[in-house]
């Protein structure tokens, strides 16, 4: 009785909690002050700063580039992967599904640190390359286990009736797969593109002196202390990551 | 068949090429590199020693293991006490409203995490909101200063970490059959009992799910130690970056890395031990 | 039967899956036309049966003709048979047209053929109105259709149909059962069908393959299984039957027998060729038995003494149970007949029991 007045305040606080920062950021950069508190009127000169600075838009511009290859790399390759854990039997693949399930949980500075390893010794160059097989690499668990999820919820009998009535295994993919996954399909990408944007970690270490990503310039950024230039910056992110997530979410919603 | 077999073929051994190029050679190369010397020219020198891992037995090591640890098992532990009561409340909700509660969950959870402990800046600085606040309200009289201490990284850990441990107990107490609970009452159960006896054990699950996405995160988050914890605050992960990034003792921090992925595969273990009665799971199930 | 009717063949056909035996020296002639049901408990392997002649198992040793070809190593889309699952297995991101269209497509029937294939096929199952719809926006009983329509558009030799009914409700199943009756005698292709409902085979067939464990009991028409049953498990598992021991006295000819049952003797007959003295079954069907009160026989000589046990009134039928003087029960179902009123039965009253001779059924001794 007593219990139940409490849990509305409840929740608020906790949404509170996740959200006051996030709004604290958004208004403090149109805040006509470097450093204050206070609030001493509305203005864009932040954003106009952002605008002009180049570094920042190479770097955005290289995020953008590495995102979308690696999404639809990690999309493409965790299509095969997922769609072959589901329909064959083969040898090793209790193995594969473990191996998925441990990439997701494996710390990143462990990932970041074995491929720095791994480019080290193999002279891969660091940079734009690097940089695209990691983060391919770390997005297709995510890939795989959002359209296993999908997968599985299909009748099985569905594929032996296909195979039945003279579909060969690319007609069933192109044909009856890919058509029903599409949402998933849709919804994996965009977590790859999203996870990619905001990797810090593994970044931090398999990028190279010389191909600037947004996450890492921020964090430079920020490391030498608050400027409200960043704050335009991460408020621009955060409200494309925001718009990147309705969509996913609305994909995964709509009814097959 | 014939052209069936090639495409079946092509999948498979694109995967595995793949997953052994990428997942398995690399934490193998760890592993060696463990055991392995270094010099000022070369930094990994191939020859075989256990020198690493007897300096990670120094006292200075140690206590990073430690603090890192004790703040991650803090973290975890503030992550439940606020999470599970929200979880558990937003679960039960029979609203069409839900959904839209979760994503507001969810939101954050994608976002940057960066970004958002950079926000946590501008709230527990010395001159940040939350001091404003609290001396406004009287409630102190002169600032906390929490930044760049143990326990602005926890805040920055929780902040970051609180939708792990909600979105698994959420996915448990959705399973919770209601039919349980009334069982309870029906036979004389109070709600403490019903609660500690059947809601708790029935949660579990989820409870050692969301605590391990919680810790394992926050044993090796090491920017945010780094943003809010300041140049002094040397974590696990600040250990490794540094080795690997500074000091170029890449054999110690591949020796680092190695115990560190040790630690959290045995809390694994002992979630799937945990779990091994349970046929419903929680997390990902392939 | 002339043997060039015979559209399937199975010749000593077995299936063992890592040491597992699952199908066990399987001889099976289908015939063009007919609908065959293969019944059997689960776990009899009626459905590896099934897969193996669609392709989808292969057998580990023996041949299966179809058309008098061996298609064993062909893959299912190569062997002119289709299948219909229990789940129906539509593609539920296409429409009704569509997934009866699907497998004219892969074989890339020209469009124009096509529409006319695929509507004809569903006037004929009767949803000639909804190609547009979703599977989701169907019934169950008419996505059954479709899954059907699916397959036979294809025109294969035969269809199978792997316990299409089982996920029915009791109404709809009747009505599908005689739905399929008639849609396979208009559309005139094999039908070999799977169920572990006796009932339903009965009624449906037109040849029953009765399976246990892996092996083929008996095949026969409904009236043969149920009638001569060729073993115990057989009669055991279609309907039920009272199962006595006896022994044969004398074999005559014309098929008649007389034999001990019961410290009585009685006739009998029987086209199994038994020597007198050898231990037999007897059985016999509860609809069968008469029992009579004791007033109202005469010549009991060929009856056997009993009391009543149980009564179970049932609307159409009285099944009693009735024990004999040996401290053995039979079963007996009378059926109501308005102008007769005399099946009041009270328990512990004194009964006799009997049968027309010639409507038992005797089996060789089994233990």
């Amino acid at each position: 009785m007593k219990l139940k007045s409490l849990i509305t305040p409840y929740l608020g606080f906790i949404y509170l909690f996740f959200y006051i920062p996030i709004i604290v950021l958004i208004v403090y950069s149109f805040n006509n002050a470097q450093y204050s508190l206070l609030w001493h009127g509305f203005t864009w000169q932040w954003y106009s700063e952002l605008f002009i600075d180049t570094d920042l838009w190479i770097a955005a511009y290289h995020s953008l580039a590495l995102g979308i290859a690696a999404a639809t790399l990690a999309t493409m390759i965790g299509t095969l992967a997922s769609v072959s854990i589901y329909r064959y039997r083969f040898l090793g693949r209790p193995i594969l599904n473990a191996l998925v399930f441990i990439l997701i949980l494996s710390p990143e500075i462990v990932i970041g640190v074995s491929l720095i390893t791994l480019f080290t010794i193999c002279n891969v160059p660091l940079g734009f390359i690097s940089l695209l097989l990691s983060h391919t690499s770390f997005c297709i668990p995510f890939v795989i286990v959002t359209l296993y999820s999908r997968l599985v919820s299909f009748d099985k009998n569905i594929f032996e009736a296909a195979k039945d009535l003279g579909a060969n295994d690319r007609l069933i993919l192109t044909r009856i797969i890919l058509p029903l996954l599409w949402q998933a399909l849709l919804a994996s990408w965009l977590l790859s593109f999203t996870l990619s944007l905001d990797d810090v970690i593994i970044s931090y270490f398999v990028a190279g002196p010389e191909f600037e990503i947004l996450p890492l310039k921020i964090y430079s950024m920020v490391r030498s202390g608050i400027k409200p230039e960043i704050n335009a910056l991460c408020t621009v992110l955060f409200a494309i990551t925001f718009i990147l997530v309705g969509l996913s979410q609305l994909a995964l919603r709509k009814k097959a | 068949m014939k052209s069936d077999d090639g495409f079946k073929y092509f999948s498979l051994s694109l995967i595995w090429f793949w997953f052994f190029l990428f997942a398995l050679l690399p934490f193998s190369l760890i592993v060696i590199a463990s055991f392995m010397g270094h010099s000022e020219n070369h930094l990994l020198e191939p020859s075989f020693t256990l020198i690493n891992y007897q300096q990670l037995n120094h006292p200075i090591y140690i206590r990073i293991f430690e603090k890192s640890f004790l703040i991650a098992g803090l973290s975890t532990l503030l992550c439940l006490l606020l999470g599970y009561p929200f979880a558990y409340c937003i679960a039960r909700i029979q609203s069409r409203w839900k959904n839209l509660l979760i994503l507001l969950v969810i939101i954050p959870f994608w976002t940057s995490s960066l970004i958002r402990s950079y926000a946590l800046i501008a709230i527990i600085k010395a001159k940040g909101i939350l001091n404003s606040f609290l001396l406004t309200l009287g409630i102190i009289h002169q600032p906390l200063s929490i930044l760049f201490t143990n326990d602005a990284v926890i805040i920055g850990l929780v902040y970051n970490l609180l939708p792990f441990m909600i979105l698994p107990i959420i996915t448990n107490v959705e399973r919770l059959d209601d039919r349980l609970i009334d069982a309870a009452h029906d036979l004389g159960a109070n709600k403490l009992t019903t609660f500690r006896k059947i809601i708790l054990p029935l949660t579990l699950p989820g409870i050692i799910a969301g605590s391990i996405m919680v810790f394992l995160p926050a044993m090796t988050l090491f920017y945010i130690s780094d943003i809010l914890g300041g140049a002094k605050s040397m974590l696990l992960g600040n250990l490794i970056q540094n080795q690997f990034l500074i000091a170029q003792n890449w054999p110690l921090g591949s020796a680092a890395s190695i115990v560190l992925t040790l630690i959290l595969a045995t809390l694994i273990l002992i979630y799937v031990w945990s779990t091994r009665g349970n046929k419903k799971r929680v997390g990902f199930k392939l | 039967m002339n043997e060039l009717a015979n559209v399937v063949e199975l010749h000593g056909v077995y299936k063992a899956i890592y040491d597992h035996d699952i199908l066990h020296d399987i001889h099976l002639e289908v015939r063009e036309g007919e609908f065959l049901t293969l019944l059997g408990p689960s776990g009899c392997g009626k459905t590896t049966l099934l897969r193996l002649i669609s392709g989808f198992e292969e057998p580990t040793q023996g041949s299966i003709l179809i058309d008098h070809k061996n298609v064993v190593g062909l893959p299912p889309h190569r062997r002119h048979v289709h299948t219909v699952f229990q789940s129906y297995a539509l593609f539920p991101h296409m429409t009704v047209f569509e997934n009866v269209a699907f497998g004219l497509r892969c074989q890339q029937v020209p469009r124009q053929e096509i529409h006319t294939r695929v509507m004809d096929v569903l006037k004929m199952v009767k949803l000639e109105k909804y190609p547009e719809r979703k599977p989701h926006q169907l019934s169950g009983g008419q996505q059954q259709r479709v899954a059907i329509a699916r397959a036979a558009v294809n025109r294969p030799r035969v269809l199978l149909l792997d316990e299409p009914l089982s996920s029915l409700d009791y109404r709809l199943r009747k009505t599908m059962q005689i739905e399929l009756k008639q849609l396979q005698r208009t559309m005139g292709i094999t039908f070999i069908f799977v169920t572990h409902d006796q009932e339903e085979a009965l009624s449906m067939s037109d040849r029953v393959v009765i399976m246990q464990e892996g092996t083929i009991e008996q095949i026969g028409t409904p009236r043969e299984v149920y009638e001569e049953p060729r073993n115990l498990n057989v009669a055991k598992f279609i309907g039920e039957v009272n199962i006595f021991d006896g022994e044969i006295h004398y074999i005559g000819e014309n098929k008649q027998a007389t034999i001990h049952l019961l410290d009585k003797k009685r006739s009998a007959k029987t086209s199994r060729s038994f020597t007198p003295g050898e231990k037999i079954h007897v059985l016999i069907r509860p609809e069968d038995v008469r029992v009579w009160n004791q007033h109202e026989v005469n010549d009991t000589t060929d009856m056997f003494a009993g009391t009543v046990e149980e009564v179970t009134y049932k609307g159409t039928t009285v099944d009693l149970i009735v024990r004999l003087a040996n401290n053995m029960t039979i079963a007996a179902t009378e059926f109501f007949d308005e102008d007769d009123d005399r099946l009041e039965y009270k328990i512990g009253e004194q009964v006799w029991v009997s049968w027309t001779p010639g409507w038992e059924v005797l089996l060789p001794y089994e233990v």
